[in-house]
């Protein structure tokens, strides 16, 4: 893999850093007039997502890392793996729990996800920003009540659970933000 | 109000990015400040920007170009200042003298950067460094339209901000108030890089929001070419002037003294070998009219496209430059 110079840091470029394959977000170069050169990088790890600023001598290299997204549809789990499709390619591949993370909430067949992938292997699994689903299990609301405050917790059936107005019932399909897991509307239908 | 930020986003690449009402505002912010020395009688002079001398200051790097002529081949430099045609002006008798024009470095371009940028550099004759200060408040109230700056030594905004003494702080302690994640041995880069980071990381963002805030008395260490102070030498008479997180200007009370500006070259080309960096050859016709006489003089450099960013609320320097380096 390639190594990128501090001056070809932009957004969205992917480095290697302690080891772990990073996407960089925002990159300052600051230069005091009598002063040596530094660039403040703001930057993701992608297998911990934890977001941290480095600082970095200008005209410093690092590795880069061979990372790549990829739209899969979910097939199946076979208990231990999670496995996707590639719908134009049949070409298939295997998440583990890690990569998964809390995005299993949002599992549904056939449905689409993001799948990161470095050297080949799925790091992380990312669901679409909107899915819809439909309700298993909810305390019956108040009758009457549209205003729909204060919400109530609702079971969907991928078994995410997310707070809900009063009105809506078991059996409804919603739509949820799956960055936030909060309710959005009712489903489209 | 910002200025629009997304402004040259859809333009096409001839056309200039400034907006044309930008362009008339600079145009009378280029006229005042020479209103402004015009009424004091210094004299605006133009140096060469190609010089057969470059910089040796370890942190500046020169453009580089040959002019050849059959056999023969000769390196010129883009200036990065016009320090040191003016410094032998003043030594030839000018008397005060400004300079309003172009200088270049070597580097990336960013929000506050541009490669080819505007320089304002101006020597006063008797002046020292107190009396250059006030007469650059004087020119920022003028164009800014701000009430009068504040004053912080280098030593006390380490303590204000950082909790440190410089003159007592060990590295260790230093690097322990930087608190930030390196990717590289910033021990290692020593003391003064690390006072730098320090400084620009957690100093320059809360100093000079509301007025300008002049920084004096750096450390003897971050010199340049000022003269150190007699009395005291762990410092010497430079400072700079700040101003909404923006690094606007770099002023001495000048060394006069050829043989210090000697010995000063000469531990730049050693910082540049350690640095891994070509040593320059030092400009021997400054080092000539050091030895010939320079007068006492104050002298400082702002820079202009910064300037004019602060008096419009610009945010990048791209949109105060007509063709910034992308489509120059």
């Amino acid at each position: 893999m390639a190594n990128f110079s501090t001056n070809e840091f932009k957004a969205g470029l992917k480095v290697m850093l302690d080891g772990e394959p990073c996407n960089i977000l925002e990159n300052e170069y600051v230069k005091p007039g009598k002063g040596q050169a530094f660039n403040r990088v703001k930057i993701r790890k992608l297998i911990s997502g934890k977001v941290l600023e480095k600082t970095f001598r200008s005209g410093e290299s690092v590795e880069g890392a061979d990372v790549m997204d990829t739209e899969l549809s979910y097939l199946y789990n076979d208990g231990e793996f999670w496995h996707f499709m590639n719908n134009e390619t049949f070409e298939q591949v295997a998440a583990d729990e890690k990569a998964l993370g809390d995005t299993v909430k949002w599992l549904v067949e056939n449905d689409l996800f993001t799948i990161t992938l470095w050297n080949g292997t799925p790091i992380v699994v990312t669901p679409q920003n909107f899915v819809e689903l439909e309700i298993t299990e909810t305390d019956p609301g108040l009758k009457g009540d549209t205003a729909g405050t204060g919400g109530k917790p609702a079971t969907l059936a991928t078994g995410a659970v997310v707070r809900v107005p009063l009105f809506i019932q078991t059996g409804e399909v919603i739509k949820v933000d799956t960055r936030s897991g909060e309710y959005v509307s009712r489903a489209s239908k | 109000m910002k200025n629009s930020r997304c402004h040259s986003a859809q333009l096409p690449t001839w056309q200039m990015q400034i907006t044309p009402a930008n362009l008339q505002l600079r145009a009378q912010l280029l006229a005042r400040i020479r209103a402004f020395f015009s009424n004091k009688n210094v004299t605006e002079v133009e140096v060469p920007v190609l010089s057969h001398s470059g910089v040796t200051d370890p942190y500046l790097d020169n453009f580089v170009t040959q002019l050849t002529l059959g056999q023969s081949t000769t390196s010129l430099y883009l200036q990065t200042s016009p320090e040191y045609a003016m410094k032998r002006m003043l030594a030839s008798g000018s008397g005060c003298i400004y300079y309003l024009g172009k200088a270049f470095r070597h580097e990336d371009a960013g929000r506050q950067h541009n490669p080819e940028f505007t320089m304002l550099e101006w020597y006063r004759l008797g002046f020292d460094d107190r009396q250059l200060m006030a007469e650059v408040d004087a020119l920022l109230m003028e164009v800014l339209a701000m009430p009068s700056a504040e004053y912080l030594s280098y030593h006390s905004a380490f303590v204000d901000y950082v909790g440190v003494d410089i003159n007592t702080a060990t590295l260790d302690e230093l690097v322990t108030a930087l608190a930030i994640d390196c990717h590289y041995d910033v021990q290692q880069a020593g003391r003064d890089h690390v006072l730098q980071l320090l400084f620009n990381i957690h100093i320059e963002p809360k100093i000079g929001q509301a007025r300008p805030c002049f920084i004096t008395d750096f450390p003897a260490s971050q010199a340049a070419l000022a003269k150190i102070n007699r009395n005291d030498p762990h410092y010497a008479h430079r400072f700079e002037v700040y101003f909404k997180g923006i690094e606007l200007a770099n002023g001495y009370w000048e060394l006069t003294d050829a043989t210090e500006q000697s010995a000063r070259f000469a531990a730049d080309n050693e910082a540049r070998i350690i640095a891994g960096l070509s040593p320059v050859v030092p400009d021997e016709r400054l080092i000539a009219a050091l030895e010939s006489g320079l007068p006492e003089c104050a002298g400082v450099a702002l820079g202009v496209d910064r300037l004019f960013m602060l008096a419009q609320n610009i945010e990048a320097i791209s949109d105060a430059l007509t063709f910034p380096l992308p489509r120059a």
